[in-house]
């Protein structure tokens, strides 16, 4: 007992320790680095809290997929960060940034302390009604049943910040392959992973997938895996992105969330309710959301990672 | 039996830590890179590898067993390959072999 206090102390400790040296690094690049183990950390804490499914996403999402993204970005800009500084902004200014954060800091802390305890719970009806998903998994139940519009919005939300990301790109790249060519690695070091982790990266994305319905995992798992797979392919070198005007590509990134509103819609019929499930094939429609999402949602991770289109559509 | 396979679960995970402990504490002594980088690899996948060694005699079945075994080759060949490329970024100007 006093381990696991001492355990969960030392943990927190850190967590704030180096959410501070996130914001404190002079260099973006150090900031990025504390900011993905600050990503593993958490998921650490979200073991302890015994919530697994927030851990895997945290763990993948939050530490994995945003930190490849943050370091492409520092990297991006590097040359910006060795010009001189611009003067430090007036004292008053300052001043007043101070106050606005000492402010929502101090008004997060009430939130949080005159929260009510216990903290209301839909807990034992999300568990009640679990059977009727034909899910095993109450997670998963929340994300794809219960609260299946906030994970519909999700699945659209990727695509807008796909396209935000495709719109960077200037008049005369239009259409053509996202990011610069990569280099083979003349060590080979990383065309060797390339070729050695995939298998195993694949493998275990399809054990997300699958088991998310009995046990933590699930589609967003799942497809960061899978991304990480291919962004680790690239990055080696050996796979190269389609151009951004492929109609398959195309097709790729919209079926996720062209199969969740087309059976949200449909449910509107055999269950009364958009997003509603007729009970006796609740988890064959889930299953046959989930698929497509999955798929989506990984192309989209790699795409976000690859960045804008930089070459003309012909190359 | 089972205070045998706790009393080398416990030697084994101590040993673990202190390879830890040695690793870190090169990290942080050693003067260059490529020493720091060699602190920290070595001596960290020995010290997972026992503690690894320690948690499989204490869990249930030889699946969970073989997957503790399966997450420690996976991050000695993560740590393998990410030291290469750290190295690599820290002596560009080093000809290919």
């Amino acid at each position: 007992m006093i381990l696991a206090i001492g355990f969960d102390a030392g943990l927190a400790a850190l967590i704030i320790g180096l959410a501070f040296w996130t914001i404190a690094a002079r260099e973006a690049f150090a900031a990025v680095v504390a900011f993905v183990s600050l990503g593993l950390l958490l998921a650490l804490a979200w073991v302890r809290l015994a919530a697994p499914d927030v851990a895997l996403t945290e763990a993948a999402i939050g530490g994995g997929v945003t930190g490849g993204m943050l370091i492409a970005a520092a990297a991006r800009g590097r040359a910006a960060e060795n010009l001189p500084m611009p003067e430090t902004a007036a004292l008053h200014l300052r001043l007043a940034a101070g106050a606005v954060a000492i402010l929502a800091t101090a008004g997060l802390s009430w939130v949080v302390l005159s929260l009510p305890e216990p903290a209301p719970t839909l807990a034992p009806s999300a568990a009640a009604y679990l059977a009727l998903t034909g899910l095993e998994n109450p997670v998963n139940a929340v994300l794809l049943a219960y609260r299946a519009i906030d994970t519909l919005l999700e699945t659209i939300v990727l695509l807008i910040a796909l396209l935000a990301v495709w719109s960077l790109s200037p008049d005369r790249f239009w259409g053509g392959r996202p990011g610069l060519p990569q280099r083979k690695d003349r060590n080979g070091v990383l065309v060797f992973l390339a070729r050695l982790l995939p298998p195993i990266g694949v493998l275990v994305g399809i054990h997300l997938f699958w088991v998310g319905s009995v046990a933590p995992g699930g589609e967003f798992q799942s497809a960061t895996v899978l991304a990480a797979m291919w962004i680790v392919a690239w990055m080696a070198g050996l796979a190269n992105p389609p151009p951004i005007e492929r109609r398959g590509l195309r097709l790729l990134v919209v079926v996720g969330p062209a199969v969740f509103l087309a059976i949200g819609l449909s449910g509107a019929i055999t269950a009364d309710a958009f997003l509603g499930y007729p009970p006796d094939h609740a988890k064959l429609l889930i299953i046959a959301i989930e698929l497509p999402v999955t798929l989506t949602i990984a192309a989209t991770l790699c795409l976000l990672v690859v960045g804008p289109p930089q070459r003309e559509p012909q190359t | 039996m089972s205070f045998v396979r706790d009393a080398l679960t416990i030697v084994a995970v101590c040993a673990g830590i202190f390879f830890f402990l040695a690793g870190s504490v090169g990290l942080l002594r050693f003067p260059d890179t490529l020493s720091r980088l060699h602190a920290l690899t070595k001596a960290d996948n020995l010290g997972l590898g026992l503690i690894v060694l320690g948690v499989m005699l204490q869990v249930e079945g030889l699946l969970a067993a073989l997957k503790l075994g399966a997450v420690w080759l996976l991050i000695v060949l993560a740590g393998a390959v990410v030291t290469q490329l750290v190295a690599a970024a820290a002596y560009p100007e080093e000809p290919p072999p």
